[in-house]
């Protein structure tokens, strides 16, 4: 249709053309998505790596944090940075040096690094749809699947920028990760994190990044049935189930019929 | 190898193990329209548990950091009037590090 009207409009006199050929620019516009024209993707690309930057400065600041306690806890400078650039999950981390240092059983640090690991299995879903990663490409997706990536890549609106935002946020905060560990695993000293605030920065850029699922009906009715799962089960269950409990409370309302729709409907 | 060592490797293999499960689901699965549905709504829950259980911790009671609280606070209130995440963020980490102080 919209092609009729282009030329249609050249058979008519110049005076008349443009007007139409304006109005048939507009009618295009609006049906294009603002993160289609030309410039947005330069925008949005800045927005998206400021924000991992962000994420990525206070990664950093945790990781020197990591590495000195790490060596407080027996470890090697060695074994610190390869803890952070192999195993490379903060919390599952923070947990293995936390038991070390209580004096637990290396068995029992295991098992609690594993238990918070454990979520980013469910994180791998939303995020291998926006990737669709093969072969080495997985293997290296795999290793960046964390909190901030998932975080990132879920919050962009197209896939193509999600892909972008998950690629920069993982590269920026492996770096400032890893080399945060070597520092404070040399220095032996920390940041002070808590003076400096740092402990909101991931609770506030998650919920940044969650807003616009938080407006909806839908995303928040599912936010509020997480929040109180995890708010119960924190003084019951050992760290990171709670969350992995939320991942329950997802799937349970997704395989809940979507009565708008209809089941029929989608594919 | 120390038993240091052992562990380290085995909680790094396990935790990758899990991260590369998550992302190898097949391609029919991953389109199965519940399996899709269930893929948008496990971030908004599990991050929502992490914010939750980053701001309130419990042992045998709850316990929560009122400068933390302050700053995420402030956080929303600079979401509400449609900051951007970066803005959201450095306002946080001012605001908590600012009633530190006091």
């Amino acid at each position: 249709m919209r092609l009729n009207r282009a030329i249609f409009a050249i058979e008519l006199q110049a005076s008349t053309r443009s007007v139409l050929l304006v109005s048939t620019f507009t009618a295009l516009r609006s049906r294009i998505p603002a993160s289609v024209i030309v410039l947005e993707p330069l925008a949005e690309r800045a927005a998206i790596t400021r924000a991992a930057a962000g994420i990525g400065l206070y990664a950093g600041a945790f990781g020197v944090t990591f590495g000195a306690v790490a060596v407080r806890a027996g470890l090697s400078v060695t074994q610190a940075v390869a803890m952070s650039a192999v195993m490379f999950t903060g919390a599952s981390q923070f947990a293995l040096v936390g038991v070390l240092a209580a004096g637990g059983s290396l068995l029992a640090g295991v098992s609690a690094a594993l238990l918070l690991g454990l979520r980013n299995a469910f994180y791998g879903i939303p995020v291998t749809r926006i990737l669709r990663p093969r072969s080495v490409r997985r293997a290296l997706a795999a290793q960046i699947v964390i909190d901030e990536t998932t975080a990132m890549a879920v919050a962009q609106p197209a896939p193509r920028a999600g892909r972008y935002a998950f690629w920069v946020t993982g590269g920026t905060l492996y770096m400032l990760w890893v080399l945060g560990t070597l520092a404070g695993a040399l220095i032996g000293g920390e940041i002070n994190t808590t003076a400096l605030g740092l402990n909101a920065a991931a609770p506030a850029i998650f919920l940044a990044l969650l807003w616009p699922q938080l407006c909806q009906k839908r995303g928040a009715a599912v936010a509020l049935g997480a929040a109180a799962v995890a708010l119960v089960l924190v003084p019951l269950v050992p760290a990171g189930l709670p969350i992995v409990a939320a991942a329950g409370v997802a799937i349970l309302a997704g395989l809940l019929p979507d009565r708008r729709r209809g089941e029929g409907q989608d594919r | 190898m120390t038993t240091l060592w052992i562990a380290i490797i085995a909680a790094s293999l396990g935790c990758y193990g899990l991260k590369l499960a998550g992302v190898s689901l097949p391609g029919p699965v991953l389109n199965h329209p519940r399996v899709q549905r269930i893929s948008g709504l496990l971030p908004v829950a599990m991050l929502t548990a992490l914010v939750v259980t980053d701001l309130f911790d419990a042992n045998e009671h709850y316990t929560a950091d009122w400068h933390t609280l302050a700053g995420v606070g402030a956080g929303a209130i600079a979401l509400r009037f449609g900051r951007s995440p970066i803005v959201v963020f450095l306002v946080a980490i001012a605001v908590t590090a600012v009633t530190r102080t006091i």
